[in-house]
């Protein structure tokens, strides 16, 4: 009887065990199945490469080349701001701060994690839109530059988490070993602990891109969401991810602009995927 | 010599120049929030329905929409977040199967929450027919957190010492006996944080239920699990871009409200683990 309920229980567990591999299946599936009909009426080449995005004219044009510029120049914005801040506050945390501040400092970067990116938005379109709009002159502020400061902001926690534990598990006596040859403080984090934690601050900078890609409240209410190619970054843009959550409430189930939108969740679902994997090997390599 | 100080110098004043380029936003986005959105709240504005086509009024029915959602996602994801965690900790072998599922957990945490919207209406709106219920949206929000509670879980459960197992099963104990009386107790207050953060990442997440939910507008409280519902994050949204002259007040006391709600699920989970760390024993 008590081996029949270990069994039982051991079986259940290991169900449960599945399910993350099953849920990632699943959504993946499901994705496929309402976007892959969008190939029946666009090309896969003229979905991708497609200049113009007009889900809704007959007959609807469906390229998301504006989309995927959108999103690249907002994530590229983005990194350029908090890879420098984001891996120089993870020094800092690590190796420079004071013991007493340390925690301080810690709790303030969770804290950024945890505020919901609605309430970013929010606060984005209060403070730094009007910001924008009066330091360059434009004729509005909801443009690709502020979406990619608020998404810096959105990156941060990830890349500075992540890049203060492959500093922090870097072998002590690496670090011991610069300081007796003589070596500043400076010059041990500078030549010895950054090359020695590269692929674990790599995997941060990864993941904390990956973030960004996947935004999608604050970017909608923040980058003005036109649907263009973009020719600086001081227009407004739509990243793909901000397309799918402004349009599906209109798309009718069943329709080809429906099955675009899907088609955009594949898109991301592939990027997504590719970065965490490498990111996920890029960790493993550390140790 | 006295160069590479100086460089030094101006090295740690940089590494420092960045912290405070993080954190003094961060603090500065808490204390606007606070300070404007303070004298907008009140017993009214917590406990009335939304008036005027949300122009006036309060944000009562996106509370309790909210509550029930998160309730819905952890009734969810917190057995079969914690079986799994189980099951890495205790019974996983070091194979490519559990190096599989690790991946797949990196990867469920990757998703962009928006594509956890697309997921949920393509199978429980549409293929389920379920509709645009709170049904639908608790099950999205349950498998977005998902990792979240996994990954807690395990640390707790893998923090308790080896030694504990090895003494119960010497006593005779059978693997789930000692996994049941054992090893789950003192892994609680690990397992409880995780389940807190769970909370507050469901409570704040907007995409996601945006097409398995939320009811723009819907000035009474939903009667079902099959009902559609007004959430916070989503009033938030709809009041600050759709719907316009709303009173300054209604929109930062609602950001208020929603940043108090996921920031004391934070903090109790960090007081939790805090207390726990200094009680622990081993």
């Amino acid at each position: 009887m008590r081996k029949f309920k270990e069994f039982i229980i051991e079986k259940l567990v290991l169900i449960c065990g599945l399910a993350s591999i099953f849920f990632v299946v699943l959504i993946f599936l499901f994705l496929l199945k309402e976007g892959l009909a969008v190939f029946k009426s666009v090309s896969f080449f003229n979905f991708l490469f497609g200049k113009s995005w007009y889900p809704i004219s007959e007959p609807p044009q469906l390229g998301i080349l504006p989309l995927i510029m959108g999103s690249l120049l907002v994530t590229v914005g983005a990194a350029i701001i908090s890879i420098p801040i984001g891996v120089g506050c993870a020094i800092y945390i690590a190796e420079v701060a004071p013991l007493k501040i340390k925690e301080t400092l810690k709790a303030g970067i969770e804290l950024l994690a945890a505020i919901p990116s609605v309430v970013l938005g929010f606060i984005g379109m209060i403070t730094l839109v009007p910001l924008v709009k009066n330091i360059f002159h434009l004729p509005t502020g909801l443009t690709a530059l502020s979406g990619a400061i608020m998404l810096a902001f959105m990156a941060m926690p990830t890349i500075v988490s992540i890049a203060e534990d492959a500093l922090y598990s870097v072998p002590k006596n690496y670090k011991e070993g610069a300081l007796a040859l003589g070596a500043t403080h400076w010059q041990v984090i500078w030549r010895v602990m950054l090359p020695a934690a590269s692929s674990g601050i790599l995997a941060a900078v990864m993941l904390g891109i990956g973030r960004v890609i996947g935004e999608t409240m604050a970017v909608m209410m923040i980058t003005g969401n036109a649907a263009v190619m973009p020719g600086s970054i001081l227009v407004p843009v739509r990243t793909l991810t901000a397309t799918i959550a402004a349009e599906m409430g209109e798309a009718v189930v069943g329709s080809e602009h429906y099955f675009a939108l899907f088609a955009i969740g594949i898109v991301l679902f592939v990027i997504s995927f590719a970065i965490n994997v490498t990111a996920d090997l890029f960790l493993h390599k550390r140790q | 010599m006295k160069n590479s100080h100086r460089s030094q110098k101006i090295a740690f004043f940089f590494l420092f120049l960045a912290t405070l380029l993080i954190v003094v936003p961060v603090g500065l986005i808490v204390v606007v929030i606070v300070e404007k959105g303070l004298p907008g709240i009140n017993w009214q504005f917590l406990t009335d329905i939304p008036r005027q086509g949300m122009r006036a009024g309060g944000i009562f029915p996106a509370i309790i929409g909210t509550i029930y959602l998160v309730t819905g996602a952890i009734i969810f994801a917190l057995p079969i977040g914690l079986l799994a965690a189980i099951y890495l900790s205790e019974y996983a072998h070091d194979n490519l199967l559990t190096r599989m599922i690790k991946l797949a957990i990196v990867n469920l945490a990757g998703v962009p929450s928006v594509v956890y919207g697309l997921f949920g209406l393509a199978l429980f709106v549409v293929f389920f027919k379920f509709g645009s219920s709170i049904l639908s949206g608790s099950l999205t929000l349950g498998i977005m957190i998902l990792p979240v509670i996994i990954t807690t879980s395990r640390e707790a459960l893998e923090s308790v010492p080896y030694s504990f197992r090895e003494v119960s099963l010497s006593l005779g104990a059978s693997k789930w006996q000692t996994i049941r009386h054992i090893v789950l107790p003192n892994a609680i207050p690990g397992i409880l944080t995780g389940t807190i953060l769970g909370l507050g990442r469901a409570a704040g997440e907007t995409a996601p239920i945006l097409f398995t939910v939320a009811a723009f507008y819907l000035p009474r409280l939903p009667g079902s699990i099959f009902d559609q519902a007004m959430a916070l994050p989503y009033h938030l949204y709809v009041i600050s871009t759709q719907v316009p002259n709303v009173d300054e007040k209604i929109r930062y006391g609602t950001a208020l409200v929603l940043l108090a709600l996921v920031l004391f699920m934070n903090l109790v989970a960090i007081v939790i683990r805090y207390r726990f760390r200094r009680k622990k024993k081993w």
